[in-house]
């Protein structure tokens, strides 16, 4: 009599140079954020003290506070009320902007977008506006705006309006033809052709717009600020907001605050956008599939 | 093979003229076309591209005007003399070539949608009905994906299901499997067919596939070149249900070569039509 001896199915072989599968806390995308991270601060940071290791200064680099030197004055501010007060300012004007931006710009985006009257008369204004940088709205915004606030406000507005209108009204363009006449035989009114088709379909749109438009809102944050002088204080870190941060350490000759301030944007640029991208992905959920 | 017992959805095509004037140029797309669709026949309209065939089908469903002629169903017309373009209705629904489900709904929100804008039931009712019929058509379990997270099949079918739930008169099918694999098409053809068997919709069908033509159809009817006309229209005289079996019978040969010759010969006409309009342009 023969036995057949049944053996357990093993789980899937590995072979010995793929050795135990490496466990890792943090995700490939943050490992290489992180790896990036460090091989930029460490050029700039051999750039920078060039003069003690090379001999001669780098051109440009060599002229930069070390990151080193930023990170001292960085430790330095983090117990400076002040500075947080300039994150909180410089973040709520930016939000205040942005939120107008986002409230006006969409239903004009949209409307330019649907009635070829109302486009045949705002466009023409809104393109010759267009090109006219924030920066340059500053000294009239002073003139116009009742306060220092609504001016640095409407300046940032402006930074993002534009692009907003324009991706608005290209994503309400843009909508297949063949699914508003699929609707409309389906019985679908002009109001629910509007809600359950052009705003889902100019949804990404909208969407890529803001994100677009909350990067410019920063990057328009120091000229806006320029205004503010320095609000109540007047001390490079007494809040005039980051923009403005940024300014008054350049006016007091404190490099590596400058390049505090600067990160500083780029951190809070960068957290805007991320959120606005969550939100994205919150609003446009079939999205994912493609 | 014309059917029977069928109330409703017989279209009458009489000298429909519909002229493209681009710059003054004046082409006629159509051109004093007349045939007609009989009450749940499978019309299957087979014709070179750019002949016309896509106008005629949008003049039907309402998203055209035409210049000259009369389109009637059952009796009533829809364009002609004082109307140039038809009112669009649920009772004429549309599937486009490459598909016009609503990315951001569901298969089910999607189905549901027609009876839903209609106020024709309720929307607790229109999804019920909707899940009832995606059930039925094999599409049950996909009922909560979007379309973008299923195959070209299954959005095709999802599509006229879309269409059938608003109980139309007349299906109006522009190409519909055009994109689709042969072995895809072929399920696509039999649950299309299953489908018809159910309720005898008429179905107006645009086409460039002779072997679908003469599978589905009770008629195929070769255009001409631009202006579309009716060039031959054929009877195909194989019984229903048909399966795929027929496609080896020597009548469905028969019916091919007759059409492939048609076919043939108008293709070479629009072919040298597009060569001349190259070189004038």
């Amino acid at each position: 009599m023969t036995t057949y001896v049944l053996t357990a199915p093993q789980g899937p072989k590995v072979g010995p140079h793929l050795g135990r599968p490496r466990r890792h806390i943090l995700g490939l995308a943050t490992r290489r954020a992180l790896v990036a991270y460090a091989v930029v601060l460490l050029l700039w940071q051999f750039g920078a003290t060039s003069q003690s290791w090379l001999g001669t200064r780098l051109p440009v680099i060599g002229n930069v506070p070390s990151p080193v030197s930023v990170a001292v004055a960085w430790v330095g501010l983090v117990g400076d009320p002040g500075y947080w007060q300039s994150w909180y300012l410089s973040f709520s004007r930016v939000l205040l902007g942005f939120a107008a931006a986002v409230l006006v710009g969409v239903p004009f985006g949209l409307t330019m977008a649907l009635n070829p009257l109302f486009r045949g008369i705002a466009f023409p204004v809104f393109e010759l506006l267009r090109p006219i940088p924030p920066l340059a709205w500053v000294p009239a915004a002073v003139i116009f705006w009742p306060t220092q606030e609504l001016s640095i406000d409407f300046v940032i507005f402006l930074g993002a309006f534009y692009t907003l209108v324009i991706n608005v009204m290209q994503g309400a363009r843009a909508i297949d033809g063949r699914l508003i006449q699929v609707a409309r035989s389906m019985g679908g009114s002009r109001w629910n052709v509007f809600r359950r088709l052009i705003l889902p379909g100019a949804l990404p749109s909208i969407c890529l717009g803001m994100e677009v438009g909350i990067g410019i809102t920063w990057e328009v944050v120091v000229a806006a600020e320029m205004i503010s002088g320095g609000g109540s204080g007047g001390t490079a870190a007494s809040g005039g907001g980051l923009g403005f941060f940024i300014w008054s350490s350049y006016v007091g000759g404190s490099y590596a605050q400058i390049v505090v301030g600067m990160i500083s944007i780029g951190i809070a640029g960068y957290l805007s956008s991320a959120a606005l991208r969550r939100l994205e992905v919150l609003l446009t959920p079939w999205r994912r599939a493609y | 093979m014309m059917p029977t017992s069928v109330a409703r959805g017989a279209l009458h095509i009489e000298e429909v003229v519909k002229i493209y004037d681009p710059h003054g140029a004046r082409i006629p797309a159509v051109d004093r076309c007349s045939f007609n669709v009989a009450a749940g026949e499978i019309c299957m309209i087979v014709g070179p591209s750019g002949c016309g065939k896509t106008t005629l089908l949008n003049a039907i469903a309402g998203f055209l005007p035409i210049d000259g002629g009369t389109i009637r169903l059952d009796g009533e017309i829809l364009c002609g003399a004082g109307r140039p373009q038809a009112k669009v209705g649920p009772d004429r629904i549309v599937v486009f070539q490459n598909g016009s489900l609503f990315p951001w709904k569901s298969n089910l929100e999607n189905v549901a949608f027609g009876p839903i804008m209609q106020k024709a039931m309720s929307p607790e009712q229109a999804l019920d009905t909707a899940r009832r019929m995606m059930a039925e058509a094999g599409l049950g379990g996909l009922e909560h994906l979007y379309p973008g997270e299923t195959s070209s099949g299954v959005r095709r079918r999802v599509e006229i299901v879309r269409a059938l739930i608003n109980d139309p008169t007349v299906l109006l099918l522009d190409e519909p499997y055009r994109a689709l694999d042969a072995l895809t098409k072929s399920v696509m053809h039999e649950a299309l067919l299953e489908m018809y068997y159910r309720k005898k919709t008429t179905i107006f069908f645009i086409t460039h596939d002779l072997e679908e033509a003469i599978f589905l159809g009770h008629r195929v009817i070769v255009m001409t070149s631009r202006p579309c006309r009716p060039k031959l229209i054929l009877d195909v005289d194989i019984p229903y249900p048909r399966d795929y079996g027929v496609l080896t019978s020597p009548r469905f040969r028969e019916l091919m070569g007759a059409a492939a010759a048609a076919v043939q010969e108008e293709a070479a006409k629009a072919f040298e039509l597009g060569e001349k309009e190259g070189v004038a342009a």
